[in-house]
């Protein structure tokens, strides 16, 4: 029983010792009282012995003497912060923390800083913050060293590696590590931190891996080892650029699947160009703005409201123009085109008048904002993944909704042959008004999410009907499938134009692919096949 | 503007084996149903050929397919010896001398009578030539003669879109004939006929044959059988049976598949 | 003389109509007096010289969908192409009178500090080379899509978006100032003709002039056109375009014909807007141009040339007024009209008209257009 305990307070009282290498520590208090005697020469030293405490004054004091406001009375000594709080000024004891009375009848002198001390302060808060207790300042501390690893001393560092337990820190650090053992001229060091850094990502290692590829005196196996690793991390940067570029392409493919679908819908089922679909987008994002105006107590759930709303508002505005005017015009139309492009212009002039030519403002709620970041070259905001898994969710539930409701079945059955359909008695006039509303309202539902991304004003619609049509055009009038298929196709070929050509060429390039694609598959990706032309 | 060489439509169609078309191995299929199934079909020059079938035989389909309306699958489609058809699209089969009558009568409705033949004479239908044309008096000749053969004389200057059905059917005669093609496909030709509509009908098509080939799709049976020398019964896609219509109403097979179930219903 | 005008065909009455019209308001201009009950004031002989220049694009519109069922919803393009050729002359006739004074440079060239002027600008001083690009360029641009489109066979309401992507394809191109047009504000502030100012009433006649006398010679051919054996085929296309290829016409290259005669047409009535309203910027390839040209046609009547000038004259006219009393209503109009005309008018004014008057020779063919 005695063995293991001995051997216990052995191993702590070394570790102990390992802690405190020489180290005759002063207390915090002492510091402080050293602080009136210094000048500028002096006052770096005791700073570092400052920072090698552990004690939470420290930061403060540090924060306060780089901002110059630490002041002592001439006479007690006594050690005393100056701050302006709401034009009040106040004084705090550095040693108590607690706000003292303006010390009477002395002028308080000045613990004096110039431009070297303040730098040497900024290292220390730097090597400070890689010890705090949370790991997010930590992370930042470590994250911000890495632009200058000179700013921490190796046996700090050291130390640090020792401590860390958080796994992503601990990498940041020996990453550090790494790069000051590239500095070290010898060679087996080098190619050690060369092996360390393999793969890392960080662009300043990146940077500094290149700095070091510029010197000649390098030894062969370094310069082999310094080659392939930043090959490697060349090939994975561009890896992940492509990664991001597909990610972007796909949120703007899925924008474009929300705009497009409910005009294939309207297009697929009844043949009806929808000029003024649009202009349904356009409502549903007004729709959002109203909301938010109406209930700004609620922004967090102006979306979820928001999305049912835009749903019935665009819908219901669908089915009125169907009853009103394209029921007339079945069989026409190009005569249905010039009619719903009528109401297009009737419906955002409406909402100029009513709400103002100008752009409104839809905020974003809280959850939508940031990003999450995979590593450092590559993030994904989370409006964006919100939006992907949105529409790829309205996308399925209306594959399911058109496969097992009976309106579905309806409208599939009128879509293929309509005589037929009218024959077996489905109301075919009935499906119609249901299908326009039911495009209508996606389109409603798509503005909701445009106006997360894009200004809200009377000429939103008309941005995006050109898109939508040749999203449908492109993947096959009559499939949804298609719809999706070319949507996604659309928005990466369009994302990794972009870089290399500017918008306005990409825009025009893909125009003119699909004139070509066209002329190859006039029938879309996705052609209904069938004897009938 | 022309070529100082022949074109293909001044040649005609190499007959001097006796055939003006090929038609071997064609499959087509619509989502996984097969209209045609490795069908084999020769027409000889100057043959009025019959098909009978039911519907979904493949008739129209194969009609399609010779008019390049339909591109087959698989098979070769030629045209006399040298004309591979699956290498020509619709217009330059037209100008080659095929001609076709569709079963729904398809004239230009907004057009006059006279008009509709005008357009369909056989002469470069090119566009330049098409601005500056006028009608020299031999084609005015051949428009009089074709109208007065159709019966629509009285007709000529009113649209199209006021004829009967029976006139619009004659008026698609009619227009095949001023285009003068080597090859006729006729649609059902007397759908929508009185009786003496329909016997005036086999009296035309029986004196084109000779000069012309033709071939007629029809449903009714007393109609092929005035003026049939060689039916072909096509069923589920391929030639069931081929032979004269009395050779053709004793095979067993075809009374099994097509005239018993004509026969039942 | 009304009732002598009534027994002429339809191409004489438009050409005799014009003729009279132009004869007269010249005429009023320069011998009556300001202040007479007769005179046409300079500022409505400009305003009908737009009309006019409107009258001659809306007259190439119902040539392709009156006719051939051809719906471009981008044919303010074409007519943009023309404008921005006649433009480019008329800038550089400015010479060194613009504000940076480079007798050789646009001001907007060097404003964005280029020093010498791009390829596609040389020869854009020479007035014939400028009338030769005024049909080159929109009958380039529609021969090379229209000989895409027609081939592969598009048609109906996907040529109609194609067109329309088309004219927003360019518009976002002549925005961008690296393009050399202008960018933004276009071209502006021409000094003179020819060596003719501009500004003078008497140069303003006299385009006025050739407006009339062009769009007179415009309908005449297109009339011809519609008359002769290619316009029987080109309506047959219209109702039937499949049949007219079993009948052997390569109906594609009919559509390419007349959609690149009609893209020159609108090209022209582009070049004789421009000097008349002493600008042209990217603003008249936005697809709302376009929009309104088919407006005037859907109003005027299409499948009837002389509804398609009826149409763009009555809406321009109105369009004028309305703007002036309330402009928030001009659209609002404009889409009602749109509504109401394709519910209840589907023949357009002339529809109304044609069973009164009735033409000697019967061109029309409305008759299952579109």
């Amino acid at each position: 029983m005695v063995k293991p305990f001995l051997a216990l307070f052995f191993v702590l009282s070394f570790l102990g010792m390992a802690f405190n290498v020489g180290a005759e520590e002063q207390s915090f208090e002492e510091l402080v009282a050293e602080l009136p005697d210094t000048n500028f020469k002096t006052l770096p030293a005791l700073l570092d012995k400052f920072a090698e405490q552990d004690d939470p004054r420290t930061a403060i004091l540090l924060t306060n003497l780089l901002g110059g406001d630490v002041y002592y009375h001439p006479r007690s000594q006594q050690v005393i912060t100056m701050t302006k709080v709401q034009g009040e000024r106040q004084f705090i004891d550095v040693l108590t923390s607690e706000v003292i009375a303006e010390p009477s009848g002395v002028r308080l002198r000045k613990v004096r800083v110039n431009n070297s001390v303040r730098s040497h302060i900024r290292q220390l808060q730097a090597q400070q913050n890689i010890s705090d207790s949370n790991p997010d300042v930590r992370l930042k501390a470590v994250k911000n060293l890495l632009s200058d690893v000179d700013q921490i001393s190796p046996q700090l560092l050291a130390n640090r590696l020792q401590k860390e337990q958080d796994s992503d820190i601990h990498a940041l650090l020996s990453a550090i590590a790494a790069l000051h053992e590239l500095d070290s001229g010898d060679e087996s060091k080098q190619l050690d931190a060369i092996n360390t850094l393999r793969g890392n990502l960080q662009p300043d290692v990146r940077i500094a891996l290149m700095q070091l590829q510029q010197r000649d005196a390098l030894p062969e196996t370094v310069r082999d080892a310094l080659n392939s690793t930043l090959a490697g991390i060349e090939t994975q940067r561009k890896w992940y650029g492509w990664a991001e570029n597909i990610f972007f392409g796909v949120s703007m493919g899925s924008v474009l699947l929300l705009a497009a679908i409910g005009l294939a819908i309207t297009f697929g089922v009844m043949g009806v160009i929808n000029m003024a679909h649009g202009e349904m987008i356009m409502l549903g994002a007004y729709t959002t703005y109203v909301i938010q105006q109406a209930f700004p107590g609620l922004i967090e759930y102006s979306l979820l409201m928001a999305v049912p709303a835009a749903f019935l508002v665009s819908g219901f505005v669908g089915i009125v123009i169907e009853r009103s005017v394209i029921q007339f015009l079945k069989g026409r139309p190009l005569e249905t085109l010039l009619a719903t492009f009528g109401i297009s212009l009737i419906l955002q002039q409406l909402v100029r008048t009513v709400f103002s030519p100008l752009n409104r403002q839809v905020a974003a709620p809280e959850w939508m904002s940031g990003s999450l970041q995979i590593n450092p070259v590559f993030s994904v905001t989370y409006n964006r993944l919100y939006i992907i898994l949105f529409s790829l969710t309205v996308f399925f539930a209306l594959m399911i909704f058109l496969k097992k409701s009976s309106l579905g079945l309806h409208v599939r059955a009128v879509a293929q042959n309509r005589d037929m359909a009218r024959a077996l008695s489905v109301k075919s006039n009935w499906v119609d008004a249901a299908t326009f509303g039911l495009g209508s309202g996606i389109a409603g539902v798509a503005g909701v999410v445009l106006s997360q991304l894009t200004n809200v004003g009377p000429n939103l619609g008309q941005s995006y009907i050109i898109d939508s049509f040749l999203v449908v055009v492109f993947g096959g009038v009559a499939s949804l499938w298609g719809t999706l298929v070319s949507a996604m196709t659309l928005g990466i070929v369009n994302k990794f134009l972009e870089p290399v050509t500017g918008p306005v060429l990409a825009t025009i390039i893909v125009l003119v692919g699909l004139v070509f694609f066209i002329q190859k598959r006039p029938m879309g990706l996705f052609p209904q096949k069938g004897r009938a032309e | 503007m022309r070529p100082a060489m022949m074109t293909p439509e001044q040649t005609g169609p190499d007959t001097r084996h006796g055939m003006i078309l090929y038609m071997e191995n064609v499959s087509v299929s619509f989502d996984g149903f097969k209209a045609l199934n490795d069908l084999n079909l020769y027409i000889k020059e100057g043959e009025l050929r019959c098909l009978i079938g039911a519907n979904g035989a493949g008739k129209t389909t194969l009609m399609d397919v010779i008019t390049g309306k339909t591109r087959p699958d698989t098979g070769t489609v030629s045209y006399g010896q040298q004309f591979n058809l699956l290498q020509h699209n619709e217009e330059q089969i037209s100008r080659l001398g095929i001609g076709r009558k569709f079963q729904k009568p398809t004239v230009f409705e907004a057009l006059s009578v006279k008009d509709n033949l005008y357009l369909s004479l056989k002469m470069d239908k090119g566009i330049w030539t098409s601005l500056w044309h006028n009608l020299s008096g031999e084609q005015k000749d051949d428009i009089d003669r074709i109208l007065h053969t159709i019966g629509l004389t009285e007709h000529r200057d009113r649209p199209a879109s006021v004829l009967s059905h029976g006139q619009k059917q004659w008026l698609e005669i009619g227009m095949l004939l001023a285009a003068k093609p080597k090859l006729l496909l006729v649609d059902e030709p007397v759908a929508g006929m009185t009786v003496s509509e329909a016997e005036r009908t086999a009296e035309l098509l029986t004196s084109l044959a000779g000069e012309h080939s033709v071939v007629v799709v029809e449903h009714d049976m007393g109609f092929v059988r005035s003026i049939a020398r060689t039916v072909t019964v096509l069923h589920q896609g391929s030639v069931l049976a081929e032979g004269t219509m009395d050779a053709i109403q004793s095979d067993p097979e075809v009374k099994k598949v097509y005239l018993g179930e004509e026969g039942n219903a | 003389m009304l009732a002598k005008l009534m027994r002429l065909s339809s191409v004489q009455r438009v050409v005799s109509i014009l003729a009279i019209v132009g004869i007269y308001v010249i005429l009023a201009n320069t011998l009556f007096p300001e202040g007479s009950f007769f005179h046409v004031s300079s500022y409505s002989v400009n305003l009908l010289g737009k009309y006019l220049c409107y009258a001659l694009l809306a007259l190439a519109l119902d040539l392709v969908w009156g006719y051939c069922g051809i719906l471009s919803l981008g044919h303010g393009a074409f007519f943009a192409l023309g404008g921005y050729a006649m433009g480019m002359y008329l800038m550089r006739q400015i010479g060194d009178r613009g504000v940076y004074g480079n007798p050789e440079l646009p001001d907007f060239m060097v404003f964005l500090n280029w020093d010498s002027l791009p390829w596609f600008w040389q020869g854009s001083d020479s007035f014939v080379w400028m009338i030769a690009m005024v049909v080159l360029a929109p009958g380039l641009l529609a021969y090379v899509f229209g000989a895409m489109a027609f081939r592969s066979r598009v048609s109906g309401v996907y040529l109609s978006i194609m067109t329309q992507a088309m004219t927003y394809a360019l518009m976002l191109a002549f925005f961008r100032n690296e393009m050399g047009f202008g960018g933004n504000n276009g071209m502006t502030d021409f000094k003179d003709i020819l060596g003719f100012s501009l500004q003078s009433d008497t140069t303003r006649l006299v385009l006025f002039g050739l407006t009339v006398v062009i769009l007179a010679a415009a309908y005449y051919l297109c009339d011809r056109i519609v008359t002769c054996k290619a316009g029987k085929i080109i309506t047959a296309i219209r109702d039937s375009e499949s049949r007219v290829r079993f009948v052997g016409y390569n109906s594609a290259s009919y559509k390419v014909f007349l959609f690149t005669f009609s893209a020159v047409l609108a090209g022209i009535a582009g070049a004789l807007y421009v000097p008349q309203v002493g600008i042209i910027n990217p603003g008249e390839f936005s697809p709302i141009n376009s929009i309104e040209i088919v407006i005037w046609v859907a109003i005027g009547g299409r499948g009837t040339l002389y509804g398609a000038i009826i149409g763009a004259v009555v809406v321009s006219f109105a369009k004028t007024r309305l703007t002036g009393i309330m402009p928030e209503a001009w659209l609002f109009a404009l889409g009602g009209l749109f509504v109401l005309v394709t519910l209840l008018l589907p023949k357009g004014l002339v529809g109304l008209f044609d069973k009164r008057f009735p033409a000697k020779k019967n061109t029309t063919a409305q008759e299952n257009a579109a």
